[in-house]
């Protein structure tokens, strides 16, 4: 059953010869000769699987539950056969000093080949003690672990930006991973929690091609979070053509009218929601009547009620991300989009006196 | 504290102390310190919660409206109870009415919550606490197969399904990677069961991890995803049109149709493999009596599922309301949230302290008038230091969770307290299923009174949830059908509307049991917020007067096979599904000393 990565890469529509040129390349980029892609191929073919160590610090285990939710890969195929979950509390069978020494095997026999998976995060506050494993402070030993491990992903808006409980005014001072890791790559995988198959994705990535994924400047992967909900969502052409949902339940939402007016961060949001759709691809927010909440970006709780329309978004094309939208146009964009905005609710108010008079005729 | 005697246990400190932390394969953070006497039985124990998020400051000055979807994030495994919660206790406070439509919808999600969470409980956090593992691999795939077929028509059952199993297994175990079966208690003489029983279990264990990803898709199709969906004050956000223009951007013929589906097969495997697992499991189990703690002396239950909109009232709801103390079965005693002298919490064992005139020896605050300051110190006999702790001193603070009391006991809550309420109000629906178990497994009533009962009562509730989830989405298609397509009641959205100063409390019950959400609201915004959660009551200190909390009390004369193997303690502690950032979330309000560690 240890399906080594050549066995993975097959699994994931991977030909053999794909593969073999996925390994000469290896070997070009690694200045080795011709004669060392069948070494390269070997070793390959027989790795065993990455130990992933998945920490959990405050949080509230939705993003495990998340991961579970996968599809494609099944979750259990995931911990069966592609990674080796050796360190997670909530599914781990040991508990105490036996779930203790597993850390420490696994630090060593794997040195720098481990990956860290981080849920949550570290409080400062209360001497770092309202977060407690083993009698110390969960910083200590997000530390310890992170200090021989290969890479880190950030799980969650918790990992990646504080979420929550560092909502104002952090009480606990919650701090996310990256300010308390330094020396470490860091994969930052938002959401409140994220999508299960962007989870599953960007763990099977970068077992695929032995590579971290190309992440923007706020250090999320382009592939997933590169775009904003608003740029793919399927209630575009409502919102291009001045149709709004204006109060719950109204008419305009019975006919799936772009929710904008009620408050949907989709245009300030950067994830796949839209595209990739949750649990299986059945629904998302928008889909489901309810605006997006932004719980992917960077302190989405303190940027005013979920209900609030946003003003500062940005009308650029469906190519512009996070890294080339700078922040000098956005009131007049803004201005724009409430303008624009206005105009539909004049449009829909003579529409109805219209709809009276035809009742009326 | 020495020796003592409180709710008729003997407290005695002074055997071998045991430490289990971290306690996993729960939700959150959690400790456990217990001492065995001679003959390794448990003579005390100490539970400590031991994170601390702190939502009901961070609550404070918002937006009623947003409150849900920020307690929602107290839990992501009760994913919804908390927005659930919440949204009822505003809709209380504002006096808001909602459709019938949006209250079977949200009956619907709340069940769909029950049963997955009980199924993923089952099978994925508790079951390793009964089977094991590594025995599965000497089982005999055709004896397997006999036993599956000799319990249950599910269909997945034939030796050669069993076989594949068994051989995966095998070849992740010869790898010497074993992921989450590392370091297990394999081989404990505490594992009852064959061989041939631990396959079928852990074939399930997998087949459960497959299946629960699609019951969450309810949640999903009303809130728009799972974890974590959206919820609304005075509704649901999803709109309904089945007849007209635009029906496919609304709740249309066909997702109801998926939604009835999901139900169909949610049934199935609930009634042909964890049932089935469950007894099959029990009847090896039946001579391991432990852990009933409180269970047969205060229970308590808010109740939930009303059958009508609007109407909280315990005729209305469906799942049983009251509590029991004392150990006298014959009195259900009617609980109100509202009356400040019945719901209080105390702080004198938790790392936590009541301001000015409230900081007393033995002094309750009902939710409406609650404060949490924190203050972590250690008691003076506890070993280690303030960061680095060996060993808990019991006798000062030693938890992140408060004490809540009901009329001054500390109750258990949850499934085997609805269960046990619901027996002796004699309903049918809840006193039935117990009597045809125990007749099965040839049990008397006090044995349910156990780690084993509340497991078991957990999997009855699964069964009963997933058919209720098939009346409410038949009653509402005919709702539908009988012309309402109403979902959300918006008269008062507006905070223009709502009086200067209001008060509210909701409750639900999760499922790990009684759930209440206390707020007030002034000019607009929230006030003050509290939530005094299932986890808190189960995972409770001790109070003033010494009495312990239902975890300790459940761990309370349990023999283990092997002190340095905790698998005992595990197996009473996960009987309750512990969850601990719900317990936990309670914060302290503006203006505290804190000490901060430097990070380097």
């Amino acid at each position: 059953m240890v399906e080594t990565f050549y066995e993975v890469m097959r699994r994931q529509g991977i030909t053999r010869r794909s593969f073999l040129k996925y390994c000469s390349l290896t070997a070009a980029s690694l200045g080795l000769g011709p004669a060392f892609v069948p070494k390269i191929a070997h070793a390959m073919e027989t790795k065993p699987r990455t130990p992933v160590l998945w920490l959990h610090g405050l949080e509230c285990t939705c993003c495990s539950e998340s991961f579970i939710r996968s599809g494609h890969p099944l979750a259990k195929d995931a911990v069966l056969s592609m990674i080796s979950l050796d360190y997670d509390d909530t599914i781990m069978t040991a508990a105490g000093h036996q779930a203790e020494a597993i850390l420490e095997e696994v630090m060593t026999k794997y040195k720098g080949n481990y990956i860290l998976a981080v849920e949550g995060n570290p409080p400062l506050n209360q001497e770092g003690m309202s977060c407690i494993i083993g009698g110390k402070p969960f910083l200590e030993q997000l530390k310890h672990v992170a200090k021989d491990c290969k890479a880190i992903i950030s799980w969650g808006s918790c990992a990646s930006w504080g979420c929550v409980q560092a909502a104002k005014p952090n009480p606990t001072q919650a701090t996310p991973v990256h300010k308390v890791i330094h020396d470490k790559p860091i994969i930052k995988v938002p959401g409140c929690p994220p999508i299960a198959e962007v989870m599953t994705g960007v763990i099977t990535y970068m077992l695929t091609f032995d590579r971290l994924p190309e992440l923007d400047r706020q250090g999320r992967p382009k592939m997933f979070y590169g775009q904003r909900i608003h740029d793919k969502c399927y209630r575009r052409p409502h919102f291009d053509a001045g149709q709004f949902a204006e109060a719950w339940d109204d008419e305009g939402s019975r006919k799936g009218y772009c929710l904008y007016k009620m408050g949907c961060k989709g245009p300030t949001t950067y994830n796949a929601c839209s595209t990739v759709r949750w649990n299986g691809g059945v629904s998302f927010p928008i889909q489901s009547g309810h605006g997006c909440i932004g719980c992917s970006e960077d302190g989405f709780w303190d940027k005013g009620s979920f209900y609030d329309r946003v003003t500062d978004i940005q009308q650029f094309g469906v190519e512009a991300n996070a890294d080339q939208i700078g922040g000098a146009t956005l009131g007049v964009v803004g201005a724009a989009v409430a303008a624009h905005a206005a105009v539909s609710a004049i449009k829909q108010s003579r529409s109805k006196q219209s709809d009276v008079n035809d009742k009326q005729g | 504290m020495g020796a003592y005697e409180t709710q008729g246990f003997k407290l005695d400190n002074s055997g071998k102390r045991i430490v289990v932390d971290p306690v996993t394969r729960i939700e959150g953070h959690m400790r456990v310190e217990v001492n065995l006497d001679t003959n390794n039985v448990i003579r005390n124990a100490v539970s400590t919660g031991t994170m601390w998020r702190g939502l009901e400051v961070i609550l404070k000055g918002r937006d009623p409206r947003d409150a849900w979807a920020f307690t929602e994030r107290i839990c992501g495994v009760c994913t919804g109870t908390h927005a659930l919660t919440s949204v009822r206790a505003v809709e209380d406070a504002l006096g808001i009415l909602i459709p019938e439509n949006a209250n079977s919808i949200r009956n619907i999600m709340q069940l769909t919550l029950q049963v997955h969470d009980h199924l993923v409980h089952f099978y994925h956090l508790h079951a390793l606490d009964w089977v094991d593992v590594v025995s599965a691999l000497s089982a005999d795939p055709k004896k397997t197969s006999e036993l599956a077929q000799s319990i249950s028509s599910w269909p997945l059952s034939s030796p050669g399904y069993f076989r594949d199993i068994q051989n995966r297994l095998k070849k992740f175990v010869e790898s010497g990677q074993l992921g989450p079966f590392m370091n297990g208690y394999w081989g404990n003489p505490a594992y009852k069961l064959p061989p041939e029983a631990n396959l079928m279990a852990v074939t399930h264990y997998l087949e459960a991890l497959d299946f629960q990803k699609e019951i969450v898709k309810i949640h999903t199709i009303y809130g728009g995803k799972n974890p974590h969906p959206n919820w609304l004050v005075g509704g649901v956000p999803c709109a309904i049109n089945v007849h007209e223009t635009g029906a496919v951007g609304a709740i249309n013929m066909e997702r109801l149709n998926l939604i009835s589906h999901i139900i169909d097969r949610t049934i199935e495997f609930i009634d042909q493999v964890y049932i089935p697992d469950l007894l099959a499991i029990a009847s090896f189990y039946k001579d391991w009596t432990y852990g009933g703690g409180l269970a047969s002396k205060s229970v308590m239950s808010y109740g939930d599922i009303p059958d009508k909109a609007n109407d909280y009232s315990a005729a209305n709801l469906m799942m049983p309301r009251g509590a029991i103390i004392n150990g006298d079965l014959s009195k259900v005693h009617e609980v109100d949230l509202r009356d400040p002298s019945q719901i209080q919490e105390f702080v004198d064992h938790s790392w936590f302290k009541y301001a000015g005139a409230n900081d007393a020896a033995g002094k309750g605050l009902h939710p409406w008038d609650g404060e949490t300051v924190a203050h972590y110190e250690l008691g003076k006999n506890a070993k280690g230091t303030s960061t680095n702790i060996e060993q808990i001193d019991e006798g000062g603070k030693y938890s992140w969770i408060k004490a809540p009391r009901w009329k001054g006991h500390a109750m258990e809550v949850g499934p085997l307290a609805r269960y046990i309420i619901g027996y002796v109000q004699n309903n049918p629906e809840f006193k039935e299923p117990v009597d045809r178990v125990l007749k099965k497994l040839d049990l008397p009533l006090p044995a349910l009174f156990s780690t084993l009962g509340r497991t078991a009562a957990r999997g009855l509730e699964a069964s009963w949830a997933v058919h209720k989830m098939r009346y409410f989405q038949d009653k509402l298609v005919a709702n539908i059908k009988a012309g309402d397509a109403s979902t959300a009641n918006i008269e008062k959205w507006d905070p223009s509307t709502w009086p200067k100063e209001a008060k509210g409390v909701g409750f639900t019950e999760a499922p790990r049991g009684a759930l209440g959400h206390w707020i007030k609201i002034k000019e607009g915004r929230i006030d003050n917020y509290q939530c005094v959660v299932p986890t808190t009551w189960n995972g409770s200190p001790r109070d003033s007067k010494g009495q312990i909390g239902a975890f300790e009390a459940s761990l309370m004369n349990t023999p283990m096979a092997k002190a340095d193997q905790p698998l005992e303690i595990l197996r009473t502690l996960h009987s309750f599904d512990p969850c601990l950032a719900c317990s936990t979330h309670v914060m302290a309000p503006d203006g505290q000393e804190m000490t901060r560690v430097r990070v380097r």
